[in-house]
C-alpha cells in the first residue's frame, strides 16, 4: 500500500504543479542564489535596502508597487527601516492624492507605494510570484521542488538577460532578451550597471543591482516569508514530535491484540 | 444502528436515564465512536479521518478569510492582498486554505482508489459509494469556485471556459450558461454568486459525510480481505473486530500527525507550489493567458475532456448519427462526467464473486494500470492541446472507460481468485502470528 501512499504523494506534490508551463523561446532563467531560498533561508536587510533605493531610483519611473503598504518598510522581516527613515522616506519620495484635502498631498507611512500605469508598465507588487522560472523536468514543474518557484531568478534574469538587439513592429520597439519568453520584449533595458550608487559602497555592477531589486520585489510579494517559515518549522517540529508520541501510543494500544501469546 | 452486535449505551446515573428518554443523543455518540471495526485495518483506512479533517480545516479557515474578504471584481483580488499583509496570521489562513484544498484532493483520490482497490463500493455499501462520489462532484464545484474567488487571471479565465463547457449542451447551453454566470460573461454576478455557492456547498458536503458514515456504519467497514465481519453473535463479531475507540482512533490521529507535518512543511516552506503563478495577476478580461490550466486535481479529467476532439472516430460517428447535434465539444463534455459516473456504476459492472482485490490476480494489473493511467491523464491535463499529447490523451481516456465498461465486467467472468480468508480473524492472526484461547479481542485499550 506504500505505493499507493507513495503515487498520490507524487501526484500531489510533484507533478502537476500549475505552473508548470508557459515556456517558449527564450525563457532562459539563471538560477541565481539568493539568501531567502529554501526552508530555512531569509531575506538580506541590506540587499533588501540596496533594491529598495534601485526601486526608488529606477523602476518607480514607470512601475507602481498598489499592494505594499509604506509602513511595512520598517517591518521586521523586511527592509526594517527605523521610523523616522519610513516617514521621511515616504514624504519625500511619493505624492498621493487626498479625498479630504481634494489635492495631493506628500506620502506618509499609512498610504501605499502609488499605483503608477503611466505607460502601461505592469504593477510590481506581487511580480516575483505572478511568474515562476523553473518548469521542467518535462513541464512536470518537479524542479521546483529543489529550486524554488523561481520568480525572483526570473526577475534577475530579464534585468540581465538583453542582448542589445533592438527591432521594430508596429510602431512598437521590442528588445531581445534571452530570459523573456518570446525572446523579444517590450521593455527597453531599465538597468546597464552603475545606475545607482550605494551608500556603503556596495557592488552596483548589473548582475548585482538585478539581484538586489529582484530580492527586494521578492519581499513586496511574500513580505510575511520569514514569519511563514518560521510558523511552518515549528509546525513541522511539533507535528514530527507529536507523530513519535502518537507512533509509541498507537503500537502500545495494539500490542495486546498483536502479540497475545506473549 | 443497525449493525454488527456490540454492547450499546446504557445510561447509569439518573441523569443520565433522563437525557437519554428524551434525547438519546450520547447513546448516538457512544455507538457511532465505539463502532465494531476490522481489526485487520491497513494504512489505506486513514483517509477518511484525514478527510474529515480536511472538512473542517476548510470551513474553519473559510469563515475567518470571509470576514475579511470582499466579494467584488474591483476589490476582491485587493481583499486577498489585504489579508496576506495586513490580517494578523491572514498570510497562514490563506496558505492553509489553498493548500488545505490539495491536502483534500489527495485525501480524496487516495480513499477512492483504496476503495476501488478492495472492492469498497459493491454489495452492500452501493449507497456508500454513491454518496462517496456525490461528495466527490460537491467538493469539485466548491474547489472550482473557491479558485475563482482571489480573482486573479487564472480564475477568471478557468471559471470562463469552466462554465463554457455547459454552453456546449445543445439547444438550452447557452441560456444554462447565461443563468450559472448571471449574465453573458464572467463578471461581478458571477463572482458573488460563487461566492455564496462556495460558503454553502461545504456545510452540503457535511450532511453527505453524515450519511457516509451513517451508510458505512450500518454495512460496517470494509477491510483488505473484503471477507464480512461475522454477525451470528456479539462473540462472533468480537473475534473479527475491535472497537473504533482507541484503537482506530489513535492509529488515525498517528497518520493525521504525519500527513500534517508533511502539509506544514508545504504550508510553511512553499506555499505557492501547488497554485499558478498567473493568479497573481489580477483578472483582466481582455488579456488572455497564455495557457489555461485547472487546478491539478482537476487535470485527469480535464485531460479526457479534450482528448475527443473532432477528428477522433467515435466523435465523428456520433456527430453523424446525431445530425451534428454531438459536437467534439459536447462529446468532451459527455465523456468528462461519463468518466466520474463510470466510477460510480463501479458496484454494477464489477462482477467478480470476489471482493479485494488482494485475491484478484489479473485485477491487480489492470488496477495499477488505471492508477499510472490516472497519474499519466495529469500530466497530460497540464500539457498544451497538441501532439503528441492529445494521442496520448486519448489512449488514456479510452483505458478509464475501457476499465470500467468491459474489463471489469469481463474479468469477473474469466478471472480465477485466489483462496480468501474464511474471517477476518483468521487474517489478522495469519499476520501477527498468535492465536488466543478464545480468540475474542477485549474491547479495553491496553492498561
Amino acid at each position: 500500500m506504500f505505493k499507493k501512499l507513495a503515487l498520490s504523494a507524487v501526484a500531489a506534490l510533484g507533478l502537476f504543479s500549475g505552473s508548470a508551463f508557459a515556456a517558449g523561446e527564450g525563457g532562459h532563467v539563471e538560477d541565481f542564489a539568493f539568501s531567502f531560498e529554501g526552508p530555512f533561508g531569509a531575506y538580506d536587510q541590506a540587499q533588501l535596502q540596496r533594491g529598495l533605493q534601485i526601486f526608488t531610483e529606477v523602476c518607480s519611473a514607470c512601475h507602481g508597487l498598489r499592494y505594499v503598504p509604506l509602513r511595512t518598510l520598517g517591518d521586521e522581516g523586511g527592509p526594517g527601516l527605523p521610523e523616522d527613515q519610513v516617514r521621511a522616506y515616504a514624504a519625500q519620495n511619493f505624492e498621493v492624492y487626498d479625498d479630504a484635502l481634494e489635492d495631493y498631498r506628500p506620502a506618509t507611512p499609512t498610504d501605499h507605494f502609488p499605483v503608477n500605469n503611466g505607460v502601461g508598465a505592469p504593477d510590481l507588487s506581487l511580480m516575483a510570484k505572478a511568474r515562476a522560472g523553473f518548469h521542467g523536468p518535462y513541464g512536470t514543474g518537479l524542479s521546483q521542488l529543489f529550486n524554488g518557484m523561481g520568480g525572483a531568478e526570473y526577475i534577475a534574469s530579464i534585468l540581465t538577460g538583453y542582448t542589445g538587439e533592438t527591432k521594430e513592429e508596429a510602431g512598437t520597439t521590442f528588445y531581445e532578451n534571452h530570459a523573456f519568453s518570446t525572446g523579444w520584449i517590450a521593455m527597453a533595458p531599465p538597468l546597464m550597471g552603475e545606475d545607482v550608487e550605494f551608500a556603503d559602497g556596495h557592488s552596483n555592477e548589473l548582475h548585482h543591482e538585478a539581484q538586489d531589486i529582484a530580492a527586494f520585489l521578492m519581499w513586496t510579494a511574500e513580505p510575511k516569508m520569514m514569519a511563514r517559515k518560521q510558523a511552518g518549522f515549528v509546525g513541522v517540529l511539533f507535528l514530527t514530535l507529536l507523530s513519535v508520541l502518537l507512533y509509541l501510543t498507537n503500537k502500545r494500544i495494539w500490542r495486546p491484540l498483536k502479540h497475545k501469546a506473549e | 444502528m443497525a449493525g454488527i452486535p456490540h454492547d450499546h449505551y446504557e445510561p447509569k446515573t439518573g441523569g443520565e436515564r433522563w437525557v437519554h428518554k428524551r434525547l438519546p443523543i450520547v447513546g448516538l455518540l457512544y455507538d457511532t465512536i465505539m463502532i465494531p471495526t476490522p481489526k485487520n485495518l491497513n494504512w489505506m483506512w486513514i483517509w477518511g479521518i484525514i478527510l474529515t479533517f480536511c472538512l473542517a480545516l476548510q470551513i474553519i479557515t473559510g469563515i475567518v478569510l470571509v470576514m475579511h474578504y470582499t466579494p467584488h471584481v474591483d476589490m476582491a483580488f485587493a481583499s486577498i492582498e489585504h489579508i496576506m499583509r495586513d490580517v494578523n496570521g491572514g498570510y497562514m489562513l490563506r496558505y492553509l486554505h489553498m493548500n488545505g484544498a490539495s491536502l483534500f484532493f489527495v485525501a480524496v483520490y487516495a480513499h477512492i482508489f483504496r476503495g476501488l482497490y478492495y472492492g469498497s463500493y459493491k454489495a452492500p455499501r452501493e449507497i456508500t459509494w454513491i454518496i462517496g462520489m456525490l461528495i466527490y462532484l460537491a467538493m469539485m464545484g466548491t474547489a472550482f469556485m473557491g479558485y475563482v474567488l482571489p480573482w486573479g487571471q487564472m480564475s477568471f479565465w478557468g471559471a470562463t471556459v469552466i462554465t463554457g463547457l455547459f454552453g456546449a449542451i445543445p439547444f438550452i447551453g447557452e441560456s444554462i450558461q447565461t443563468w450559472l454566470l448571471g449574465g453573458p460573461a464572467v463578471d461581478n454576478a458571477t463572482l458573488n454568486r460563487f461566492f455564496s455557492l462556495h460558503y454553502l456547498l461545504p456545510f452540503v458536503i457535511a450532511a453527505l459525510v453524515a450519511v457516509h458514515i451513517w451508510a458505512f456504519h450500518t454495512t460496517g467497514n470494509n477491510n483488505p480481505t473484503g471477507v464480512e465481519v461475522r454477525r451470528t453473535s456479539k462473540a462472533d463479531a468480537e473475534k473479527d473486530t475491535v472497537p473504533f475507540w482507541p484503537y482506530y482512533v489513535i492509529k488515525d490521529l498517528f497518520a493525521l500527525a504525519v500527513i500534517l507535518a508533511v502539509f506544514f512543511a508545504i504550508v510553511g516552506f512553499m506555499p505557492n507550489y501547488l497554485g499558478h503563478p498567473d493568479n497573481y495577476i489580477e483578472a483582466n478580461p481582455l488579456a488572455t493567458p497564455a495557457h489555461i490550466v485547472p487546478e491539478w486535481y482537476f487535470l485527469p479529467f480535464y485531460a479526457i475532456l479534450r482528448a475527443f476532439t473532432s477528428e477522433v472516430w467515435v466523435v465523428q460517428i456520433a456527430s453523424f448519427l446525431t445530425g451534428g447535434i454531438v459536437d467534439a465539444k459536447f462529446f468532451g463534455v459527455l465523456a468528462m462526467f461519463g468518466a466520474i459516473i463510470a466510477m460510480a456504476l463501479a458496484p454494477w459492472l464489477d462482477t467478480s464473486s470476489v471482493r479485494s482485490g488482494k485475491y484478484r490476480p489479473q485485477f491487480k494489473w489492470w488496477f495499477w494500470l488505471l492508477v499510472i493511467d490516472f497519474i499519466a491523464l495529469m500530466w497530460l491535463g497540464a500539457m498544451p492541446a497538441e501532439e503528441p499529447y492529445a494521442s496520448f490523451s486519448l489512449i488514456g481516456a479510452a483505458y478509464w472507460f475501457g476499465y470500467f465498461f468491459v474489463i471489469l465486467p469481463l474479468l469477473g467472468i474469466i478471472e480465477k481468485p485466489l483462496p480468501v480468508p474464511a474471517t477476518i480473524e483468521e487474517d489478522f492472526e495469519a499476520h501477527h502470528g498468535k492465536t488466543s484461547d478464545d480468540g475474542a479481542t477485549a474491547a479495553k485499550p491496553a492498561e
